[in-house]
């Protein structure tokens, strides 16, 4: 019952291929913060996994997720009941949750970095968020990352400036703790699809875009990829998946989420 | 009791060295006329715990900030503040920097007079290699280490609610109370400016009292400061004002926080929203869609 389409945006391909992340989670919250990542929760939502729950981005759960942007006046959005941010925490800590989020920095351990780049921790060359939620996020629940721009820069040589969150780093390994307590799923960027399940968590190549190279990904990455003899293309958007994401992103906000929003398949 | 103070004399009880809690959460519900005040004060050296926002930004641009004890500091549509990146990046202040929920947890170990709360939060990241002061602890019960999160024991918190009563119980109608409870409950002395002063009697409604987050024993003074809470949101009253926050973040590159104070704060809070168009303009400000 599902058309592959042949017409589609590089940032629609990557929002399947971020959605397929919760595809058997069963009944977790889905936090994707920003576009791509939350339009992949909701589509998830909206079809395969309807068991997902989301929030508003605000203070309450959603039974069907809120179309991005500005809403008619009238729009009543399907509240479940309350979940401030406090109660977001009771969430976290119980690991019923998948957040998708997009680090300043992955490295080869799949440890990452929001908070401050370059000079000394005391005084950074470049100070960004600070560590937000990505310590607890990382020790309590499941974690993918969408990059919009795969490059060495993100997936950068040696270990991240600051560590925000715990990946799979024998060194870092809390006593009493296994590195397969760290629960880091999937990898979307503009290139591919990767996980961490290569050889003693290795980064592992699971699908290239159309167009793109295994060559084009290990030079944008800092650190060697595991590449699997076989690495399929990442699937197509079906017509049907494309429908619901134009009704979930009424103002194509996603169409300024990857660089000069190219195709999906490469001209 | 009555707890009605100014703004002057309420913020005139925070000394130097302080540390001072701020609710809200980024660019949401500060309580930003308390913070102002400040700014028109003398008190310096304080440490500072906060979800922060344009607050922090102020007070470390204007020098009031020895020490800050954050997760993040942002604008969120702006998401960058620009003034903590530039104490940041000049090495101005000390930090103590955790988990979002680290600071839920050191604010209710302060307020239920507990050294700390043990947590998994922190294990494996810079939280704990960057903060001396964070010790990992033994468990009695497994063979695990888990992180000791310290009480967060502030000397003032200051708050801003919707509506108050003048003894002090607090109504925040908005989607969230953020952690304002926590803050209110981890200080010694709890400063809440509320948009209306209104009557006891306004709680009778039971879900009115709902949205009274905190008892009356934990609010120490009323302010009551119409629009207090602007440029940042006071959700359902008045959304954040956008034009406001491009202008204050284009200081940061263009004139500097002397500048902007000079343009905006003035000798008092009347003077201060006549410089932004008045309390009509800041009750027409729209809500953010999220």
């Amino acid at each position: 019952m599902s058309t592959a389409a042949t017409d589609y945006t590089l940032a629609e391909l990557c929002i399947v291929a971020a959605a397929e992340a919760f595809r058997h989670d069963g009944e977790v919250l889905a936090t994707g913060i920003g576009v791509i990542p939350r339009l992949a929760a909701s589509l998830a939502m909206k079809t395969f996994n309807p068991d997902l729950m989301m929030t508003d981005s605000e203070a309450f759960l959603l039974s069907e997720p809120n179309p991005l942007g500005k809403r008619p006046a009238d729009f009543q959005q399907a509240n479940e009941t309350w979940m401030g941010f406090s109660r977001i925490f009771d969430n976290v800590w119980s690991g019923k949750r998948h957040a998708m989020l997009g680090p300043t920095q992955i490295d080869r351990f799949g440890q990452t970095n929001t908070s401050a780049l370059g000079g000394t921790y005391q005084q950074p060359k470049v100070m960004m968020l600070g560590a937000r939620g990505f310590p607890g996020n990382s020790i309590c629940h499941a974690n993918s990352f969408f990059v919009p721009g795969h490059n060495t820069r993100v997936f950068m040589d040696g270990e991240c400036d600051f560590v925000s969150s715990i990946g799979y780093n024998p060194a870092r390994l809390p006593r009493g703790r296994a590195l397969d307590d760290v629960d880091i799923r999937r990898v979307v960027t503009n290139l591919c699809v990767m996980d961490f399940g290569g050889p003693n968590h290795q980064i592992r190549l699971l699908s290239l875009h159309p167009g793109v190279t295994v060559d084009e990904v290990q030079e944008n990455t800092g650190y060697p990829i595991a590449v699997p003899a076989d690495v399929p293309t990442t699937p197509a958007p079906t017509v049907e998946q494309l429908a619901i994401i134009a009704d979930l992103d009424p103002h194509n906000q996603r169409a300024a989420q990857i660089a000069d929003n190219p195709p999906g398949i490469r001209a | 009791m009555d707890k009605r103070l100014s703004a002057r004399d309420a913020v005139a009880q925070i000394e130097d060295g302080m540390t001072v809690g701020i609710g809200g959460w980024g660019p949401r519900r500060k309580p930003m006329a308390l913070v102002r005040e400040i700014l028109r004060s003398d008190v310096k050296d304080l440490t500072v715990v906060a979800y922060g926002g344009a607050d922090v930004g102020m007070l470390c641009a204007a020098g009031k900030v020895k020490k800050l004890v954050f997760a993040f500091v942002s604008l969120d549509f702006i998401p960058l503040e620009p003034y903590f990146r530039q104490a940041r990046q000049s090495g101005a202040i000390e930090v103590m920097e955790i988990d979002e929920g680290m600071m839920l947890l050191g604010l209710r170990a302060a307020a239920w007079g507990l050294p700390f709360i043990p947590t998994a939060v922190g294990l494996g990241t810079d939280i704990i290699n960057q903060n001396p002061d964070i010790k990992l602890v033994d468990s009695p019960y497994d063979d695990k280490e888990w992180v000791a999160m310290p009480a967060l024991n502030l000397d003032v918190s200051l708050i801003h609610v919707d509506r108050a009563d003048f003894r002090g119980v607090c109504q925040i109608s908005g989607p969230d109370h953020y952690l304002d409870d926590w803050f209110a409950r981890a200080a010694k002395t709890t400063i809440v400016s509320c948009d209306e002063l209104v009557d006891t009697t306004f709680f009778a409604d039971p879900a009115r009292a709902r949205e009274v987050f905190w008892e009356r024993a934990a609010t120490s003074a009323i302010v009551e400061i119409p629009g207090g809470a602007h440029p940042t949101s006071c959700n359902p009253l008045y959304g954040f004002d956008v034009a406001h926050f491009k202008a204050y973040n284009a200081s940061a590159k263009d004139g500097g926080i002397e500048s902007y104070l000079n343009t905006y704060l003035g000798a008092d809070e009347a003077e201060y929203q006549r410089n932004v168009g008045g309390l009509d303009a800041i009750r027409a400000l729209a809500l953010p869609t999220y």
